[in-house]
Formats: structure tokens, C-alpha cells, sequence
């Protein structure tokens, strides 16, 4: 334990480092020496070239989710990718309707657009997940009206890492002509993604969580059949008209390389990622009065999110200072909210406010989970030895038939 | 969020961790809060013939904020008498530990902490002289 460098970073699902072969492929597009030029520049050489390094990019982030590069927007991320993909359809399709479904545990960069869009006089039917964190696809079916234009559900949650059935619900969406949207920021590498076999529509990329750079995502657009958006960036053209401005080659460069990287080493990172994870895991399950949020089984191995009951998350993130993880409860954002997908869930307060997200990645070692096992037994017990909740609990008091008066 | 050195040294070192006979005469005792806002505060302060605060004793459910302002009051009430206690304002407790705007409701918890204490204590002294 004694070489394991302080502070350890289990949030890879907040952002991952920049693998050191991807900077190295982002550094040779910056400088005079390197590929500089404007890719959309078609009267010179520097512009040509820039060009040729952004359709390998496109070829390498269509590759791992097995679609046409023609079928790849470039963005600045998955929060600009769900405005541009919900935006661009709702509005695209309002003709034919103004009704959305949408799930209630989605990133906040798809419901504040879900929000937008109410605003603008569309309607929403935000669904509730099961316990389990998956949706129900009855309910979803159930859901879907005469005037439906759009689903967005996410493939994996960012918060409890549920993997959604896509290949299911584009199924339901297509054989009731609904456009389908994905955000799948935290996909790529975790788990397969496959837009010959998924039913999906437009799907949401994000470089920052597969060791790529931040400020650079993608949209995927399904030309077959043709599913069409209304650009949200006017300017220049670029992308086919459905995203402007000139294409920052260094950062699609790496984009390019990093969704590269995964394709090749997905299966064997993953299978050792697993095995970090179900050691974490086991290392804490058997601490008294802690509860797992979220399926374990449909659920990218990356992720562990834990509830330690009678103890505050921002408490325990505070005495875990030299682990960098991060809390459900949202006390940490000032908000002072419980996380809201937990709460989505159906679990309590108390357990939402007790949560951990623990997230595993590519430079994480086994000593690092050792550590970070052992200071977490310890802190629980040190913060349970602190609280009174605990001692109720111990003497046999039900916390539920006490009248808490709320504040 | 950054956490202000005195925050910090409470969290660390919590003093006067622990509980008191909550049946006693000489005992009240304060639970404040709601675990399902994030926060409880449980105070308790033995007093004696002249009505001075000889021990106080909390546990608290919260942030290290709450923690901090639970563990300061318990040092604060230490050899007050039940009038100076119950006079601690919640802005001398946020002032002292620095707290943030978003953390002044641990103080305020804090304040009511100590209110609830000393009525408890005071409902406990008039049922006892009742029943004497």
C-alpha cells in the first residue's frame, strides 16, 4: 500500500485523464511544425491535410459504435450534442407533434432541454425508472401518444452506471415512428455500441470520459432511414449544415485516438476493470446497513454506487480527503439535495443523502482499491460512532415513526 | 467545497463525543434536524444545583459543518449557566468556524440544539418538583 500515490481518483465518470497517446496525437495538429491548418481551407496543403486528420477522426469514432463516418457530427461535447439532437428533432418534426418522452434519472443536459422545449409549448412525459434503475418498456409503450416525436433515453447513467436495453426501446420507438435519441456519454469503451443493430436515431458522444480531451464531442445522425435536425449553430456550413464552426482538428484528433484506443482495448480493459470493482465490491458489501443503488448485473463494470446508511455522504466524502470520489447527496453543489436519481429510484432521503459513486478506470491498480477500502471501513465506523441515527438504529428504534420536524 | 481550519479541526477532532443518561433529572436533552434533510443534531447537558452547565455531550448525523458547529457548542456551553447557554446566537457559531452561506443553516441547527436542551432540562426540573 505504501506505493500508492495520494490522492486516489475513483470519479472517472466525473472525466478521465487524456490518455498519454492521445496527447501526443492532439500536440503534432497545434503548431507550425505540426497539422495547424483549417480543415475547411481547400486552396492549400495545410487545409487538405487538417481535413485528412479529421476524417480519420470520423472514421475512428464511427467504427466503434459501427456506423458510417457520414453519420458522425462533430460537437463540443455530449451536453451541446443532447441540445442539438432534442432541439434540432423536436423542432425539426413539431409539425407532426409536440410531445417528448424522456426518463427522470437523464443527465441534467437532456431534462433542462426537455425544460426549454416545455417553454417553447412542447409537452413531456419524464418516466419513472424502476428500482432498479432500468425503464420498464411497458411503461414506455404506454407513454408514447399520436403526437409523439421523440424519445431520449440514456444508455448509461452517470450516476449508478445502468445500461439501458437501446436495442429494445429503438424497437418500440421505430415501430411507432418515433425518433430515438441516446446520450451515451458514458459509453464508449464500457460497453458495446452498435448503430447496425440499435434502432437509434441520434446518439450523443463525449471524448472527457474515454481518455480523450475535453471540449469535443460527437452526434450521431442515422441517414438510413434519414433522420433530420435543425441546426442550433448557424454559420459557416460546416458539418453538412447541422453544426458550424471551424473544426478544432487537435481535439478531434484526439477524440479520434482515444475512441480508437477503446475499440482495441475495450475487452480486455473492461475485464479487468470487473474484477477492481467486484474487490471493491466485496471489500465493503459486508459492512453493516449498506445497500447497492442501481442493478448490478445491467450495469457498466465501471461503476459502483453505494449507499452507508445513518452516515452523511459529504461527511464521509470529507473524511475519505485523500480519495477523490463523489457523493449522491448534492450537498457538495450547494444545492443541498439528495441526488435526484437516487430519488428516482424510490429510495429514501436518508439513503440518497448516504450515498457514494465510486468510478473505475483505466489507471486505477488494485493497491488503490486496497486503500480505498480500508479508509472507508474506517470512516464509516469513526462517522456511525458520531452519529445518532446509528444509536437509534442500534437500540431498536424505528426512524421512520419518529416525527422529524423538517427544516 | 473548501472547509474553513476550525471546520476542519472539529471534524478531525471532535470534542465531547458521546451521550448522557437521557432519563436523569439532571439531563436534557436537544434532538434537532431530519435525517432525510442531510442533518441531526442530538445535544445533551447536565446541569447542576445552580444551574450551570457542568457537561454537555452531542452526536450528530451531517456534514462536517454540522459536525464542527455541534462539537464547538458543546465546548461553548461548558460552565455557562442555563441563561448565558440559551443566549448563543447562531451567527457567533457561523462567525466563529467561518461557515459558508450555504453551511448557516448548521449553525441555526446548532442554536436550536441548545434551545431544545435547556427546555427539555427545564420541562424535566417542573415535573420532577410536581411529583415531589
Amino acid at each position: 500500500m505504501s506505493d500508492t500515490k495520494l490522492p486516489i481518483y475513483l470519479d472517472y465518470s466525473a472525466t478521465t485523464p487524456v490518455d498519454p497517446r492521445v496527447a501526443k496525437a492532439m500536440m503534432d495538429c497545434l503548431t507550425l511544425e505540426g497539422n495547424f491548418g483549417n480543415p475547411a481551407s481547400r486552396s492549400h496543403a495545410f487545409g487538405w491535410s487538417a481535413e485528412q486528420a479529421v476524417e480519420k477522426a470520423r472514421q475512428q469514432v464511427a467504427s466503434l459504435i459501427n456506423a458510417d463516418p457520414k453519420e458522425i457530427v462533430w460537437t463540443s461535447g455530449a451536453t451541446e450534442s443532447n441540445n442539438l439532437a432534442i432541439k434540432g428533432a423536436a423542432h425539426f418534426y413539431s409539425k407532426k407533434g409536440k410531445h417528448l418522452i424522456t426518463l427522470k434519472t437523464e443527465h441534467k443536459a437532456v431534462l433542462d432541454t426537455c425544460r426549454q422545449l416545455e417553454r417553447e409549448g412542447f409537452e413531456v412525459t419524464y418516466l419513472e425508472p424502476q428500482d432498479n434503475g432500468l425503464v420498464d418498456l411497458n411503461v414506455l409503450r404506454a407513454a408514447i401518444r399520436e403526437d409523439t416525436v421523440l424519445i431520449s433515453i440514456m444508455h448509461v447513467n452517470n450516476e449508478i452506471g445502468v445500461i439501458q436495453d437501446i436495442e429494445a426501446i429503438g424497437e418500440i420507438a421505430r415501430e411507432n415512428k418515433v425518433i430515438f435519441h441516446v446520450d451515451a456519454a458514458q459509453s464508449p469503451g464500457k460497453v458495446k455500441i452498435d448503430m447496425q443493430q440499435a434502432k437509434v436515431d441520434l446518439l450523443s458522444l463525449s471524448a472527457h470520459k474515454t481518455y480523450g480531451p475535453k471540449g469535443i464531442g460527437a452526434l450521431f445522425v442515422r441517414r438510413k432511414p434519414r433522420v433530420r435536425i435543425e441546426a442550433q449553430m448557424h454559420g459557416g456550413g460546416h458539418e453538412r449544415g447541422m453544426r458550424s464552426g471551424t473544426l478544432a482538428t487537435h481535439q478531434i484528433v484526439g477524440m479520434g485516438e482515444a475512441f480508437h484506443l477503446a475499440e482495441l482495448e475495450m475487452d480486455a480493459e473492461n475485464e479487468r476493470i470487473r474484477m477492481l470493482r467486484d474487490h471493491l465490491l466485496s471489500g465493503l458489501k459486508d459492512i453493516e446497513e449498506v445497500y447497492i443503488n442501481g442493478d448490478i448485473e445491467s450495469r457498466v463494470p465501471h461503476n459502483l454506487n453505494m449507499s452507508f446508511n445513518f452516515v452523511e455522504g459529504e461527511s464521509l466524502i470529507m473524511a475519505l480527503k485523500d480519495i477523490a470520489i463523489s457523493s449522491g447527496s448534492a450537498c457538495t453543489s450547494a444545492s443541498l439535495e439528495p441526488s435526484y436519481v437516487l430519488r428516482a429510484l424510490g429510495r429514501d432521503d436518508e439513503l440518497a443523502h448516504s450515498s457514494l459513486r465510486f468510478s473505475i478506470g483505466r489507471f486505477t491498480t488494485q493497491e488503490d482499491v486496497d486503500h480505498a477500502i480500508s479508509v472507508i471501513r474506517s470512516a464509516v465506523s469513526k462517522l456511525r460512532d458520531l452519529s445518532p441515527l446509528w444509536d437509534m438504529y442500534k437500540e431498536g428504534i424505528d426512524l421512520k415513526s419518529i416525527e422529524w420536524a423538517a427544516h | 467545497m473548501a472547509y474553513g481550519e476550525k471546520v476542519l479541526d472539529h471534524y478531525e477532532n471532535p470534542r465531547n463525543v458521546g451521550s448522557l443518561d437521557k432519563d436523569d433529572s439532571s439531563v436534557g436533552t436537544g434532538m434537532v434536524g431530519a435525517p432525510a434533510c442531510g442533518d441531526v443534531m442530538k445535544l445533551q447537558i447536565q446541569v447542576d444545583q445552580n444551574g450551570v452547565i457542568e457537561d454537555a455531550k452531542f452526536k450528530t448525523y451531517g456534514c462536517g459543518s454540522a459536525i464542527a458547529s455541534s462539537s464547538l457548542l458543546t465546548e461553548w456551553v461548558k460552565g455557562k449557566t442555563l441563561d448565558q447557554a440559551s443566549q448563543i446566537k447562531n451567527s457567533e457559531i457561523a462567525e466563529e468556524l467561518a461557515l459558508p452561506p450555504v453551511k448557516i443553516h448548521c449553525s441555526v441547527l446548532a442554536e436550536d440544539a441548545i434551545q431544545a436542551a435547556i427546555s427539555d432540562y427545564q420541562n424535566k426540573q417542573a415535573e420532577h418538583k410536581k411529583s415531589a
